[in-house]
């Protein structure tokens, strides 16, 4: 029993960190959002170079083979500095997901290359999201899809084929397209019903985790914002972050963020090890990580006063990633009813030592 | 990261598991804050001592197993699990018995750990006095020294157990011309002594949960100082973060309390459900004590590698305590008119714990101190 990280999963976090803080300062992030195409080619080129798009990608196709729980340490860094791209869809969830399907050994020599070395994006149509994100940009689109007979199937879409409108968000660097009604036939059909579903529900967990590490990655990010703001802003002659009620607001933050990260740590490993309470504990954690981020983002914009109800300052951004996230890949009712039957079955896991064995 | 237990961790488990199935009481306990339960509780504690399960991370020679906090949390799991009683000397062996641990001499680990592990003295807190509770700085009770023992005068209030207890630890100025943190002693003090009177304090539950305590003219040997003269405040502050952090509360409490919650919904969802917010309710309490036995272990994996826990230790506090709250109000809710049946066997424990949780944000440091330490010690925010 070890619930810690170690040496190299702590600095490999901290590698990228620094890279981030470096390439993806607020100046940046704010060009983008502003400058109306919403990704950057070369901060992506920067990534790979770096070897990010290669670290869940397997070694026999020219990445580094990260398990989930290295990955759980890096979606927080992802969400700490908002990333203007969804990496993680990409390098992370498809290539879980082409590498869990015994069919796709094809697909896997087509597009793991690509993606390890940043040159292929790929974007995941799944029920659980009504519009795709980044499908504009995608080589590749990875679709569940649940057919007129009811028989969920999942297709893989060139992305040159496929007609795509990319839709604004009131996330400045997040495109989503609607490609639903675009009909399919069998010949891009990769699997189809229990085994459709099964990875489907693999899928959506991974891609889960993915956004719980974001979303707790960006309530680090907002507190951080909101403590610098109210140390330096001065009112009656002070500075704010004296005045118990402001620091009140803060420490909730801090105690929310503490009882997220464990959590979304615990379901990194559940994911990896396949386990039996996987989709609980999983739901958990983005609910969590959710109820951190949208507790610093109403806190900070609350510390930053009139000031953050405007567009000039960073914490908008941060807070704007957080909502929308918040919905993704099932939003809470999503995520509360998955967990409510769990939690109600006969046979759930209740109790002192009956969570963790 | 590795969440499968060892071997010997699953052996431990074993073992505790079948010592107390076989040891423990057969009719519930009466409350500790009576006489006769307290007594109760007393007879359990040595017998507890006994099996070697008093305070398995104590080392051997001072009465415990010498286990890791691995192990604590473990025996903690199956303590609850069995609905083991309370543990009436948790300000001896949570409190006292770490704080002596770090800060007392051989002489005194060897003179009190051993009998607080069987239970042979029970403690008394004695931090808060009617102007110096969550300012505790403010204390004005004071032992002055005389020779090699110390005169107290003075009184102290919100004393938890000293109805009963034998002993009290706690804060008094040793120098009479300080202010604030500085001149304070941290004196143990027996509660049999010539000069004290103790007056009850009825609890909401209508029962003597705690008291004031009068000193007059109280003479402790120096001996029964625990640090150095007047660094008092020191010595409390280390005993304060124990309470607050990780040891005062188990998880496995919340988790247990947390698993009959479920279950008293699940017999009474069809009018629980009348209101929906009661269902959010108990996926709220659910996920929360989970929560807390995920970062317990998480923080147990940390200083099990060195690590320290520090002003963390706040946000502990305010975590478990909110949670208690939150699991109680969500359990009287479900019982709805039923749950004012104080006499009721479904009830009574419910609205016990609800009474008690009403206690839990405002004792060890109210939460509104605990949210100031973060942020001026976790966020580095300027003081007030």
């Amino acid at each position: 029993m070890d619930f810690t990280f170690n040496e190299e999963q702590l600095a490999l976090r901290d590698s990228v960190s620094r890279f981030l803080m470096n390439e993806a300062a607020p100046e940046l992030l704010r060009e983008i959002w502003e400058t109306g195409g919403g990704r950057a080619p070369e901060l992506r080129a920067k990534f790979a170079q770096q070897g990010v798009t290669a670290l869940s990608v397997p070694e026999a196709y020219g990445g580094l083979g990260l398990a989930d729980v290295d990955w759980a340490l890096i979606t927080e860094e992802l969400g700490y500095y908002a990333i203007p791209d969804s990496l993680a869809d990409t390098v992370y969830v498809a290539t879980g997901l082409l590498c869990a399907v015994p069919e796709a050994e094809s697909l896997r020599a087509q597009w793991l290359p690509g993606i390890a070395a940043g040159t292929a994006r790929v974007s995941i149509e799944h029920p659980v999201n009504p519009w795709v994100a980044d499908a504009h940009l995608a080589d590749l689109v990875l679709a569940f899809r649940t057919e007129a007979d009811g028989i969920l199937e999942l297709h893989a879409l060139a992305g040159a084929g496929l007609a795509r409108s990319a839709i604004g968000s009131i996330d400045g660097s997040r495109r989503l397209s609607v490609l639903a009604q675009q009909p399919l036939d069998a010949s891009t059909r990769l699997l189809r019903g229990e085994a459709a579903r099964t990875i489907a529900e693999a899928t959506l967990d991974r891609a889960t985790v993915a956004v719980a590490g974001q979303l707790v990655g960006l309530a680090q990010r907002m507190l951080d914002l909101s403590v610098d703001y109210a140390a330096q802003r001065k009112q009656f002659g002070r500075p704010i972050g004296s005045f118990q009620a402001v620091k009140h607001h803060l420490a909730d933050v801090v105690t929310r963020i503490e009882f997220a990260r464990p959590v979304l740590y615990r379901a990194a490993l559940a994911l990896q090890r396949n386990e039996r309470d996987r989709a609980a504990l999983v739901s958990h954690a983005k609910l969590a990580c959710a109820e951190a981020a949208w507790t610093a983002a109403r806190k900070g914009i609350q510390v930053h006063g009139a000031s953050g109800y405007t567009w000039e300052v960073d914490l908008q951004m941060f807070m704007k990633r957080a909502w929308v996230l918040d919905a993704a890949w099932g939003d809470r009712g999503f995520h509360k009813a998955r967990l409510g039957e769990a939690l109600l079955r006969d046979d759930a896991p209740l109790g002192p030592a009956a969570t963790l064995y | 990261m590795d969440l499968d237990f060892t071997p010997q961790q699953q052996a431990f488990r074993a073992e505790a598991r079948a010592w107390l199935h076989d040891h423990i009481p057969t009719a519930p306990l009466k409350s500790y804050d009576t006489r006769e339960g307290f007594e109760q509780h007393r007879a359990w504690e040595a017998k507890l001592a006994e099996g070697g399960y008093s305070s398995v991370t104590w080392p051997k020679e001072l009465g415990g197993r010498g286990a890791n906090l691995i192990d604590w949390l473990i025996f903690e799991e199956e303590y609850h699990a069995i609905d083991a009683p309370m543990r009436v000397n948790q300000n001896g062996i949570l409190l006292l018995g770490p704080t002596l641990m770090e800060f007392g001499t051989v002489e005194q680990k060897a003179r009190f750990l051993p009998r607080m592990a069987r239970c042979d003295d029970m403690w008394a807190q004695g931090w808060s006095e009617p102007n110096a509770g969550s300012d505790m700085a403010n204390i004005a009770s004071k032992a002055v020294r005389d020779g090699d023992e110390y005169v107290i005068n003075g009184q102290k209030i919100w004393s938890t157990r000293a109805v009963f207890a034998n002993w009290l630890f706690g804060l008094f100025r040793s120098d009479p011309q300080s202010v604030r943190h500085h001149g304070l002693s941290y004196l143990l003090v027996p509660l049999d002594a010539k000069g004290i009177t103790i007056r009850p304090i009825v609890a909401l539950n209508g029962k003597q949960a705690f008291a004031e305590v009068f000193f007059d003219d109280v003479r402790v040997s120096i001996a029964n100082r625990i640090g150095e003269e007047g660094q008092g405040w020191n010595v409390a502050m280390a005993t304060a973060g124990f309470e607050r952090g990780l040891l005062l509360r188990s998880p496995a409490r919340f988790q247990r309390t947390a698993q009959r919650l479920v279950e008293l919904y699940r017999r009474h969802q069809a009018s629980a459900d009348r209101d929906p917010s009661i269902r959010e309710g108990v996926l709220k309490a659910w996920m929360d004590a989970e929560a807390y036995n995920l970062a317990s272990y998480y923080t147990v994996g940390r200083l099990l590698k060195g690590g320290r826990i520090g002003a963390e230790a706040s946000t502990n506090k305010i975590f478990w305590s909110e949670l208690d709250l939150q699991m109680h109000e969500t359990a009287i809710r479900i019982l709805g008119p039923r749950a004012e049946l104080i006499d009721d066997p479904e009830v009574r424990d419910w609205l016990e714990g609800f009474l008690f949780a009403q206690a839990g944000p405002i004792y060890a440091g109210s939460n509104e101190i605990q949210r100031n330490i973060i942020a001026e010690r976790v966020l580095g925010l300027p003081k007030s």
